[in-house]
């Protein structure tokens, strides 16, 4: 019923969105990140960012503050943190009291709790970093969105580009925590998808060995007895030991997936299709280069601000049904129109497929044909995402 | 052979007969390839600031203004000699500008400072700077010189400005990514193309409100591929020529139905172009094919590529006769 009514609404506003409509509106997000703490890795080389996400957000707010400005709209952020132990739902209670935009950094399990909450009812929840494939499947929510890319359509990103180079014999290194066997159960149902072959998997073991000066003995070994390949593919989602596969395999082949070649929401190395200003624009926000996180982040705010924009409103069940509807689109600087998929409330994106040194290549690529986008050539597509929640 | 070339070439910069250029701007080579129109051959390249861009020259051709954007200035040219006779302040980041009709004024969108700077080029002097929406890039002034427009690709509005006052009197939101904007030769249409939107919105002058809006469609290429940024009227305004980016064409527009007449296949992500004297050949920069298309606006195709620079972005027209 709810959803009937937010479908009504999408209609009346597609005949009235051609103007502006000048009108005092005032809202507020909030970002609530969520902490897990992070498992040791072998090297301290990467430091994850104070402020990851939360600087897109923020970003964001002031990009729909600039444009607000001349709509007599304003926007706030607010924010808060708790540690995953602690009292989730009790933070998201508090946060969902002030305002029903919540960007969430977190894990699937508490992303569920805070939307099956009672109080989420009505509520736009982003989900700006959770990876998993159930949430974009039979575990999805109407009142959750996913502005972060799932493993899917990173992974078929990678396959792609693997069958457009011809690169379809692979093998797999797949590391030991539940995010790495996550990454490889989609690089594998990707790799069946576009027609390349898995011919092995290797599990890296919990080995004491220190790769900061084995890595040059270990690895040639480690990868000796694969079988014929044209890549080698690193489930290492922790980035703990993939940083040693490269130049270290036993045959000279490209390495790919969390390490060398990776795909992902975004890079500091994407600067096409004016990517340049809005990653100098958060250089000069935060100090630092833009992550993922902070893309998805920023997405999410960004895409509530498209669609008071255009509504005029900043009426939740409004900017819902604008934003779910086909007449949104977010220029995301990534060289298309950005929109949330109706069945399962996934963001479409291109993914950009980098190194540390540059963008190789975006998917999707040309040649993987679909009937209403290529981007959804990416990820969970209709036929294959169990979601109902998004039917009326 | 030196001494002849030398001599041509002395002939071709004095003498009455020398043929008319267009001058591109090539983003990531930090030069400037001149076209000669009569032998459709680059016979000049001039090294300018960084990441050069909007390029236009003053209405006496007597100067040429560059916009230099990581330099972070507008460079001011003697287009005969190719010399950079001084650097105009011009604000962060300058991407486009517009200079009004009276030779005077120059309006810079500052693309990574939300800003609009009005620069007097004789004074060198900035009088203004003019709060814009995120990412200003299209520039346009109406021909009585009264209206100055900023389109905003983030914030995704027009920016009406009062050239008397030097402030913002309307804001009008387009589609996505708003990336270059034109006044009609008679001055009630502003037309303003929107990237990611795929769309031209053409607004009625007198009352800032949208009086049309343009879509395209080409057989067999996704909606999104399709993308307005540059483009221009032909001789009359019958016609206007708008730059589909990705989608590798140009799209010819009637100007009185604002129906879509035509296709026409050019290089790859093309940007911006020029005309020639009498508006027979239209010049398109085509960003990463790195040419020109020569397009003969009569037989509506391309009939000759030029390689350029690296990801040739601006194109204006200079008559040397």
């Amino acid at each position: 019923m709810k959803r009937a009514s937010r479908l009504l609404g999408a209609i009346a506003l597609g005949l009235s969105a051609a103007q502006p409509l000048r009108a005092e509106v005032a809202v507020t997000l909030h970002f609530l990140k969520i902490d897990v703490p992070a498992p040791p890795t072998l090297t301290s080389l990467d430091v994850v960012p104070e402020g990851l996400g939360l600087d897109g957000a923020a970003l964001a707010v002031a990009d729909n503050t600039t444009t607000g400005r001349f709509l007599g709209q304003t926007y706030r952020l607010e924010q808060s943190e708790v540690d995953v132990d602690g009292d989730v739902t009790g933070a998201a209670r508090a946060a969902l009291a002030q305002t029903p935009y919540l960007v969430i950094d977190g894990p699937a399990e508490a992303l569920l709790a805070i939307a099956d909450l009672p109080e989420a009812q009505g509520a736009i929840l982003f989900n700006a970093s959770a990876p998993d494939a159930a949430l974009r499947s039979g575990d999805c929510r109407a009142n959750l969105l996913h502005t972060a890319p799932s493993d899917a359509m990173r992974t078929d990103a990678i396959a792609q580009y693997l069958v457009v180079r011809k690169w379809t014999d692979a093998v797999m290194i797949v590391g030991p925590h539940p995010a790495d066997k996550a990454f490889a159960a989609a690089m594998e149902r990707s790799l069946a998808k576009f027609g390349a072959r898995l011919r092995e998997t290797k599990t890296w073991g919990e080995s004491g060995a220190d790769m900061r000066r084995n890595a040059a003995e270990e690895v040639p070994l480690f990868t000796a007895d694969f079988p014929g390949h044209d890549v080698v593919i690193v489930a290492d989602e922790l980035h703990d030991f993939g940083r040693f596969i490269p130049y270290n395999t036993q045959e000279p082949r490209p390495v790919v997936g969390s390490e060398g070649l990776r795909a992902e929401a975004w890079a500091p190395v994407v600067e096409q299709w004016g990517a340049a200003q809005l990653q100098s624009r958060f250089q000069d926000h935060a100090g630092r280069p833009m992550e993922p996180g902070d893309y998805a982040a920023w997405a999410a705010v960004r895409a509530v601000g498209e669609a008071v924009t255009r509504t005029g409103t900043g009426d939740s069940d409004s900017v819902y049904a604008y934003m779910t509807g086909p007449e949104f689109e977010l220029a995301g600087f990534k060289g298309r129109p950005l929109s949330f998929r109706p069945w399962n409330g996934q963001l479409r994106q291109t993914i950009p497929l980098v190194h540390d040194r540059a963008l190789a290549a975006s998917a999707p690529f040309e040649g993987f044909l679909h009937p209403v986008t290529e981007l959804d050539t990416l990820g969970l597509d209709r036929p294959e995402s169990a979601c109902t929640a998004f039917e009326e | 052979m030196k001494h002849l070339s030398a001599l041509a070439l002395a002939a071709a910069l004095a003498g009455p007969l020398a043929a008319d250029e267009i001058w591109v701007t090539n983003e990531r080579d930090d030069t400037i390839s001149v076209i000669d129109i009569e032998t459709l051959e680059v016979v000049r390249t001039i090294q300018v600031g960084e990441r050069p861009r909007g390029i236009t020259f003053s209405h006496d051709y007597k100067v040429v203004y560059i916009c230099a954007s990581d330099s972070d200035a507008v460079q001011v040219m003697d287009p005969a000699s190719g010399e950079i006779l001084h650097d105009l302040p011009s604000g962060e980041d300058p991407e486009q500008f517009v200079l009004h009709p009276d030779n005077r004024h120059l309006y810079i969108a500052n693309e990574d400072d939300a800003i609009t700077t009005v620069v007097d080029t004789e004074t060198r002097r900035v009088i203004a700077q003019i709060d814009v929406g995120i990412e200003p890039e299209g520039m346009a002034v109406s021909p009585d010189g009264t209206i100055a427009i900023t389109t905003s690709e983030t914030t995704n509005m027009a920016h009406w400005i009062d050239t008397a006052t030097q402030k913002l009197f309307a804001n009008t939101l387009v589609d996505s990514r708003p990336r270059h904007a034109e006044f009609t030769e008679d001055g009630t249409e502003l037309w303003v193309s929107s990237e990611i939107g795929g769309t031209v919105t053409v607004f009625d002058v007198a009352t800032q409100t949208e009086k049309a809006k343009i879509a395209f469609e080409i057989d067999g290429m996704h909606p999104d591929r399709i993308q307005p940024v540059g483009f221009e009227f032909a001789a009359g305004e019958n016609h206007a020529f708008v730059a589909l980016g990705p989608s590798n064409h140009l799209a010819v527009v009637n100007m009185k139905t604002y129906e879509v007449e035509d296709y026409i296949l050019v290089g790859r992500r093309v940007w911006h172009m020029a005309f020639n004297a009498d508006k027979s050949l239209l010049f398109t920069t085509n960003g990463i094919s790195g040419d020109v298309t020569v397009v003969d606006v009569a037989k509506r195709r391309g009939i000759k590529t030029i390689e350029v620079g690296r990801f040739p972005w601006g194109a204006a027209f200079r008559p040397t006769n």
